[in-house]
Parts: C-alpha cells; sequence; structure tokens
C-alpha cells in the first residue's frame, strides 16, 4: 500500500511538530481543552450575526405581511386576498415552470463546463474558467441588455426569432447567463478531487469510459449537482432583475414582488410574495439534510488524486463543448460593451465615449465608483472569513448540534429571500428607534453586512462541499494528537481548502460590486453605489451609460479577479502541490 | 533644511486641519430625497447654495418608486428633512400617513391654486409639470407603413397591432397617469372600453416611466407612451421621433417640494422650502419643464404647441389615489391575465 506516501506533504509535515510543541508545553496542570468550547463560542457569534443581519430583517418584513396597519394580527386575509386574485395560480404556475427549465438547462451545461475543466486535459483551462465565470461580474442588467440588441425588434439577430424575445426566452436566455457561474462553481468545487483508486481500478476491470463516467463520477458529484440544481432554480425565481427587463407579458412572481413595493408601495403583499419565494429553499434544506446522510466523504485521508491523461478524443469533444458555451457568454458581453461605444443605437452607429461621462448622469460618478469598491473588498475579506469558519464549524466540530442544525437552516435561507425584500427589511429593522444598531443605518459596514447575508449561500454550498471532500480523519487525527482544533483548521484544512477559500472571495467581490436589490434600500449619500447608478440609468431609458457603467464594474471585477489569481497563484502553488499528484 | 521642510509640512497639516473644521463649522447639513433628473440637480443645488452657503445638501436620488418605497419604510425613524422633487401623487400618500410638515413658503400666493395641495399651510408646494406625450418613431413608421397618430382614439385602430409600448401602471407612476386620465376624461365606462381596445395594440407594458420614449427612440417599438420631458429630451438628443400630444386631452402630474415632520433641521429646511417656491427657482425649472407652478415665468419651448398649459385634462389627485387600489386591480385583472396569448 502507499497510503502515506499520498498524503500531503503540507499536511504531513506540521503535525509532528506540533504534537511535539504540545507535549514541551505540557504542564502539571492539565491544558484545559480549548477544542470544546471555542467552536460553540463561535458558533453562538455566527448566530448572532446571521440574526442581525437575516433574522431580524426578516421578522420585521414578515410582520408586515401579517399584521395591519395597526399592529393587529390580520390572520389569514391577507393569504387569502392573494391567492383569490385570478392572476396569482397562473403567475405561481409560471414562475415555477421558467425556474425548472432554467435549472434543468443551466445545470448539464456547467456539468460538462466543470468536467472538461477538471477531468480532461484541454489546453487554456485558464481562459476558459475565466470566460465561465465572467457572468458574475457582470451586473444583472447586461444580459437585458445584451439580449434585447440581438434578438429585440431592432436586434443583430432578430430575423432567428420566431416570435418576440420578450417572455418566456428572454427570461430563459437572461437567467441561464445570470445562473450559468453559479452552478459552475459548484460543480468545480465537486469535480476537483476524486480519488485516483476507483478509475485504476474500474480500468483495470475493463470498464468503458462512460460507465466509468455514470458509476464513479456522477455518483461522487451528485451532491454538487443536487446543490447547483437548487441554487439556479431559486436564484431564477428570486430574480426580478432579467424578466423585468426582457420578461414582456410572463409575469412571474418575483416582478410581481416589485411591482407591489416599488410600484404601489404596498409592502405587505411584497413581504408576502417574498414569503412564498422562502419555500424552495426551505424544500431545498430538508432534501439537503436528507442527502447528507447519504453522503459519504469521496476523499480520504488515504486518497490519491485523480489526475486526466490526454485523450484526443474526450478532450476534443469536450474543448469544442467548452469552446460554444464560452464564446456564446462572450458573444453577450461583447454586445452589451459595444452598446455603451454605439453613438445612438440603431440609427447612428459611431464610435463615442459620450456614455462614460458619468458627471452628469445619475448616481454620483467617482464616489459611486469608489463606494462600490470599498464594498466589495469589505465584504470579500469579511464575509469569507465568516462564511468559511461558519462551514466548518458546522461541518467538522462536535458539540451543539441543535446549534449546527439551525445555523445550516439559516444558512440556505439568503438564497430564497429576494434582495428586495432583505433590502426593505433591513431598512425598517435597522431604522428602528428602539433598534440598539440603529446607528448602523446608512453606514458601509451594514451595506457589508447585507450584502453578506445576501450572497451567503452560494459561497456557504461552495465551502460545504470542499469541507465535505475531506476526510473527517483528519479532525479525529489532530484530536488524538491533541492538537487544538483550531490549529488544524489553520494548518490542515484552510490549505486543503485554498482554491475554493479564494473562490469564494473572488464570488463575494464580484457580486458585491454588481448587487444592486438588496442595497437599493440602504445606501445614504456618502454611500452611493456603482450598480445601483446602472439600475437607474436603465431605468431613465439611458441603455448607452448603463452599459457603460457596467462595462466599467466588469473590468475592474475581472482586473480584481486577476490581480488575486496572480497573487494567489504562487501561494497556492505551494499549499496545493500535493493536488497534482503523481501520473499514473 | 531638514527642519524648515519637517516645519512647512507640520504647518501645512494645520492649515488644512483649520481649513476642514472651518467649513465643518459652518454648515448645516440638510438630507434631501429626490427623483430628479442627475443634471437637473446640479444647477438646482448650486443656485440654492448661492444664496444659502451655510447650508449644504446631502442629496438621495433616486426612481420615484424606489424614493417613495424608501421614505414609507422610514417612517418609524424619518431620516430625511426635505423632499425636493418627488410627484405629488407619492407627496398625497405620504401626507396621507401624517409625514409632511405644513408649511407655507415666502411668496406663496404667487403659486397657482392647481399647483400646491389643498390645505392651508399646504403639505406640499409644486414646482413643475410633467404631463403624457406619445414618441413616434418616423424612420420605423416610414419602414413599416404606419401613419402618424394624432390622438389617443388612434392608437386602438388596428395598423398599430403590437407596435405601441406604455408603462405598466402597477409598476410606474407615470403609466397611472394614464390610466387615470383616461377614466377622468372619458369616464370609467367608456375609459375601460378605451384601454380595452388598446390592449390589442400594446406589444409590452415596461415598469419604468421613461422606457417607452427610449425604446421608442431606438426602435424597438416604434410608439411609447411617454410624457414631454422625456419625448423632448430624447428628441433633443438626436432621436428620430416626433413628440405628439394626443388631441383629447393630457394627463400630468406634478412635482413638489415638501418638509418631512420630525425633521432636525426645520430652519434650514424652510429655507429651502422657501427657495423651491420662488420665482429664481422657477426659472430654473423652467428650462427643464413647459409648465412651472408661478403662472408667467415658462417660455414657450419650440417643440410644443403655445396652447400646451390648455391641453392639460382637470386632474383630480385625490380621486386619483383614493381609488388607486381599485383601478390598479381591475387593471391587472384585465390585462394581465390573459397576457399569455399575446405574442
Amino acid at each position: 500500500m502507499r497510503t502515506e506516501m499520498t498524503m500531503p506533504a503540507t499536511v504531513s509535515a506540521p503535525l509532528p511538530t506540533l504534537s511535539a510543541e504540545t507535549s514541551t508545553s505540557a504542564r502539571p496542570a492539565p491544558v484545559p481543552d480549548r477544542s470544546q468550547w471555542l467552536p460553540g463560542l463561535l458558533k453562538w457569534m455566527l448566530l448572532m450575526l446571521l440574526a442581525l443581519g437575516l433574522v431580524g430583517p426578516l421578522l420585521f418584513i414578515l410582520a408586515q405581511a401579517v399584521l395591519t396597519p395597526a399592529g393587529q394580527w390580520a390572520g389569514t386575509q391577507p393569504f387569502v386576498q392573494l391567492f383569490a386574485n385570478i392572476n396569482f395560480l397562473p403567475m405561481l404556475a409560471r414562475s415555477l415552470w421558467v425556474s425548472a427549465v432554467t435549472a434543468v438547462v443551466t445545470v448539464p451545461l456547467a456539468y460538462v463546463f466543470a468536467y472538461a475543466l477538471q477531468r480532461t486535459c484541454i489546453p487554456g483551462k485558464g481562459l476558459w474558467r475565466g470566460i465561465g465565470l465572467l457572468p458574475l461580474l457582470a451586473p444583472s442588467l447586461l444580459p437585458g441588455i445584451a439580449l434585447i440588441y440581438l434578438f429585440g425588434n431592432q436586434g443583430l439577430f432578430k430575423e432567428w426569432m420566431e416570435g418576440s424575445i420578450y417572455g418566456f426566452w428572454g427570461i430563459l436566455l437572461g437567467e441561464v447567463f445570470y445562473t450559468f457561474p453559479h452552478a459552475l462553481m459548484i460543480l468545480l468545487s465537486a469535480l476537483s478531487q476524486a480519488d485516483g483508486r476507483l478509475y485504476d481500478a474500474a480500468q483495470a476491470m475493463g470498464a468503458s469510459r462512460w460507465r466509468i463516467f455514470t458509476t464513479v463520477t456522477l455518483p461522487a458529484t451528485r451532491y454538487g449537482i443536487f446543490g447547483a440544481l437548487c441554487l439556479v432554480f431559486t436564484l431564477t425565481i428570486t430574480d426580478f432583475g432579467v424578466p423585468k427587463i426582457t420578461g414582456g407579458a410572463y409575469s412571474v412572481l418575483a416582478v410581481e414582488a416589485y411591482k407591489a413595493v416599488v410600484g404601489q408601495q404596498q409592502f405587505g403583499r411584497g413581504a408576502l410574495i417574498g414569503l412564498l419565494l422562502l419555500v424552495p429553499a426551505l424544500l431545498t434544506f430538508t432534501l439537503d439534510a436528507w442527502l447528507q446522510r447519504r453522503q459519504r466523504a469521496s476523499m480520504s485521508s488515504r486518497s490519491e488524486n485523480y489526475v486526466p491523461r490526454a485523450d484526443w478524443r474526450r478532450d476534443g469533444a469536450n474543448l469544442l463543448a467548452v469552446m460554444l458555451i464560452a464564446s456564446a457568454i462572450l458573444m453577450m458581453i461583447v454586445v452589451a460593451m459595444g452598446a455603451s461605444v454605439v453613438k445612438l443605437w440603431p440609427y447612428n452607429l459611431q464610435l463615442t465615449l459620450q456614455h462614460y461621462d458619468f458627471d452628469n448622469m445619475d448616481g454620483g460618478g467617482w464616489l459611486a465608483y469608489w463606494n462600490s469598491l470599498r464594498l466589495a473588498c469589505g465584504t470579500s475579506v469579511a464575509g469569507t472569513l465568516f462564511i468559511f469558519c461558519g462551514a466548518w464549524l458546522m461541518e467538522k466540530t462536535r458539540g451543539q448540534a441543535w446549534l449546527s442544525t439551525l445555523l445550516r437552516m439559516l444558512c440556505f435561507l439568503p438564497m430564497a429571500v429576494p434582495g428586495l425584500v432583505l433590502g426593505l427589511g433591513s431598512l425598517l429593522f435597522f431604522n428602528h428607534p428602539a433598534n440598539p444598531f440603529n446607528f448602523l443605518y446608512g453606514t458601509m459596514t451594514l451595506l457589508v453586512l447585507c450584502s453578506v447575508v445576501h450572497f451567503y449561500t452560494t459561497a456557504h454550498l461552495t465551502a460545504v462541499t470542499a469541507l465535505k471532500q475531506l476526510d473527517p480523519e483528519f479532525e479525529a487525527a489532530s484530536l488524538s494528537l491533541k492538537v487544538p482544533l483550531l490549529k488544524t483548521f489553520i494548518r490542515v484544512t484552510v490549505p486543503l481548502c485554498l482554491p475554493q477559500l479564494l473562490e469564494i472571495f473572488r464570488y463575494l467581490f464580484v457580486s458585491s460590486m454588481t448587487t444592486v436589490s438588496a442595497v437599493i434600500f440602504l445606501y445614504r449619500p456618502d454611500t452611493v453605489l456603482a450598480s445601483v447608478a446602472v439600475l437607474n440609468m436603465d431605468d431613465a431609458g439611458d441603455v448607452g451609460p448603463a452599459a457603460a457603467m457596467s462595462t466599467l464594474i466588469l473590468l475592474t471585477s475581472a482586473a480584481a479577479s486577476l490581480l488575486m489569481h496572480l497573487a494567489g497563484s504562487r501561494w497556492l502553488a505551494r499549499a496545493q502541490a500535493w493536488r497534482r499528484g503523481r501520473a499514473h | 533644511m531638514k527642519k524648515t521642510k519637517l516645519f512647512s509640512l507640520f504647518a501645512s497639516v494645520i492649515g488644512a486641519g483649520m481649513l476642514f473644521s472651518a467649513q465643518a463649522h459652518a454648515a448645516t447639513t440638510l438630507t434631501v430625497y429626490t427623483a430628479l433628473e442627475a443634471d437637473q440637480i446640479k444647477a438646482y443645488q448650486a443656485a440654492f447654495q448661492k444664496a444659502n452657503p451655510d447650508i449644504e445638501i446631502k442629496w438621495v436620488r433616486d426612481s420615484t418608486g424606489i424614493v417613495t418605497a424608501k421614505l414609507l419604510a422610514e417612517k418609524a425613524n424619518p431620516q430625511a428633512d426635505v423632499i425636493w422633487g418627488l410627484a405629488a401623487t407619492s407627496l398625497a400618500l405620504l401626507d396621507k400617513e401624517g409625514m409632511l410638515m405644513p408649511y407655507a413658503p415666502q411668496g406663496l400666493s404667487a403659486i397657482d391654486a392647481k399647483y400646491r395641495s389643498a390645505a392651508n399651510p399646504p403639505a406640499w408646494v409644486g414646482m413643475d409639470v410633467w404631463a403624457s406625450a406619445i414618441c413616434f418613431n418616423t424612420v420605423e413608421a416610414q419602414k413599416q407603413g404606419l401613419p402618424k397618430p394624432t390622438s389617443w382614439a388612434d392608437l386602438t385602430k388596428p395598423v398599430y397591432a403590437g407596435k405601441i409600448v406604455m408603462p405598466n401602471p402597477a409598476s410606474s407612476g407615470t403609466g397611472y397617469l394614464d390610466v387615470s386620465a383616461w377614466l377622468q376624461m372619458m369616464g370609467e365606462d367608456k375609459g375601460w372600453a378605451y384601454m380595452d381596445a388598446l390592449h390589442k395594440n400594446i406589444g409590452q407594458y415596461t415598469h419604468s416611466g421613461s422606457k417607452p420614449c427610449k425604446q421608442a427612440a431606438t426602435g424597438e417599438f416604434p410608439i411609447g407612451i411617454a410624457f414631454e420631458y422625456r419625448a423632448v429630451k430624447t428628441k433633443k438628443e438626436g432621436a428620430p421621433i416626433d413628440v405628439i400630444l394626443p388631441s383629447e386631452g393630457l394627463g400630468w402630474d406634478i412635482e413638489a417640494t415638501a418638509i418631512v415632520k420630525g425633521s432636525k433641521h426645520l430652519e434650514a429646511a424652510k429655507k429651502l422650502a422657501d427657495f423651491s417656491a420662488s420665482k429664481e427657482a422657477m426659472a430654473l425649472y423652467e428650462k427643464n419643464f413647459a409648465v412651472v407652478a408661478i403662472p408667467g415665468v415658462a417660455k414657450p419651448d419650440e417643440l410644443l404647441p403655445a396652447d400646451y398649459e390648455k391641453r392639460l385634462i382637470k386632474n383630480d389627485f385625490t380621486w386619483a389615489s383614493t381609488n388607486r387600489d381599485r383601478i390598479l386591480t381591475e387593471w391587472s385583472k384585465r390585462y394581465e391575465s390573459k397576457s399569455e396569448k399575446k405574442q
């Protein structure tokens, strides 16, 4: 057996020194075992944070739904009223249908893409990966703008469209673009590690390539597939950005909530619809808990990391698929960028930079831009810390089982809460005169908190997927060696999960550069944001400037990602050397 | 040598600090909520601060719906001192919630009675009027053989099937302004019958009031039911559109100013309200709008007819706001449930 050999060098090296340390520092009185109470304390802190950023705002918005303006219990009357509306059930059906179709279209595409990146030897992986994640960098308006320029009534390819882009197809295409990188992140993580011994064995037994895929690869990644399906479904059903622009007459629930809050200031009805949108996330949570009991770690401490070998047929087919998907993504972005430099589309196609003159446009010019950068930095630093530590606490520490379950449930909630509902709830909660935290209202701190909460689920799922693949034996071993859990966390878990950590950091950074719906109610004069400016410009019909600001946001995020990649790659190369394994 | 450099550095730091503290000492900061356009804000602010150098303005600018929702949500602990430039319909809603402080600004008597709230002292005082208009893309019209409409009734002709875009009244105040105007002008029965006919020609209901004219400008949909400020501005930017004022009459709303109850800077807030109702401010509003709250200030616009103001319908704001829920429910029942069949 070659077991010990495959233990990652960085993991096995520090352990002896650590245990040596603990033995030399042993005093006559036994050192109190901090591993017991520290995780508990940290869990309570996380609970506090989520209570502040998520539960409080949600309760306040729910109060709007179930209480009369006078503060009395309204009973079932609001529900009855909502359901009795003859538009409601068809709208519900449309929301479910378009979200389900989006999930079924997006996840296989993302799976193929992720598979090609992780399990084949296609050239230019870094490039494809970057393109695949590009939609994350774009404000949610961008697919809408691009789709109209491509397939709208004046679009470049309008002849290709049977009917009109406005409606089911507009929503579907926009949402596939918007949710693709979210699914990709989870699936990349799910496909990142595999036990090479299984593939060796299968091959030795003469299993066909397809058979290996269906009996080894797919089952090992079903947790990721399931997570991606649920995430895409909920993201779509709660998003109002895309259907607002390209939805046409195909009205869906999220837009209805937007209309209730922004169009008619009926917070109660908006909140009630928001409440309904929570249902899919709660279902996801139940299913997840059920699946979790069946999931076993695929990477044990004895595993040998799988390394794909070149195979021109498999690689060729995968390269073709990746190129097709990547060019579709690029086309959307290039079209939107083109929109930002054309004078008056479609009548005057002269090139111009006038749309980049933000001084006379909505949104506070460069102040908004710098604020967005500050928000993105704050969210990614604080968010990565909290979310990853939180996921680790839930997955890898024992004790306080009920607390972990509660936290796990809370982590699933944010993806189901429409940003608009979260933002409005935060406003009501933090602006309340009796709230001791109301000094936070309007500050950058609150914007950061709200953004961390808003993007919690995807980041959490990525962290959990990565952590689940680590054998609990690591913790067991460190416990038996009397290494404090926290030390194991810092010296073993973090280096092992470094790629996913960077992924989470980047995700939070770029998402908070583009976020609108949650923060639109929370910014104050000093904290105006570039993404809100984009929304306002598009609302005013200034598509050119909106596309220009979107382009600027996209380029900034791309530059930041690239910087992070360069800075991280050396560090990563050292900590992740074991992943490269040995060719076999 | 080194010492002098250090000293000058020290001195400049102190100097800069004094400069900042002097500035901070002088200014009262007003938080002003607005739905005005960004380019208008700059000119208005400059003029106000020239007259009141000791008052600084911090803007919270957003679309009408968001600003109104924000103000309502902050009701428990209002953050705004003044609202400068928000639709009167929205202000009427805030007034109903008891969130506005009635105040009679200096020179109130000069303001046309139509353009202020009826109470005394008024809860809000008007600035400028914006009214419905149609944006008509002449290039696409020629390409698609569309005659130029001149009235609301023209828009129901079958030739325009799928060519018209208008704001959804459930999402946009401009959309509701049109619907409420049709119902007031034609009476309820005929008004609904008119919208039934119009619905057959609608290509899309947008969620923003400015979108229809912009979409007409790019030819995405050749006809947009919009409002005159956006229409005139879009045309001046070079879009191939005609601005049409339908002959039956125009629905309208007014941008207005109000003081928020509970403002901690009441004196400064009053000064801003005074300025907003002054002739000097009206002269600034006039640059963007054809009708302002003080009669006789506005000069005729080359793109709008001279009798523009007479074309405004008699608009009952109270009726429009008390019947809003009922009308929107009916509207959505009629035009949103069967929308699937279209296209």
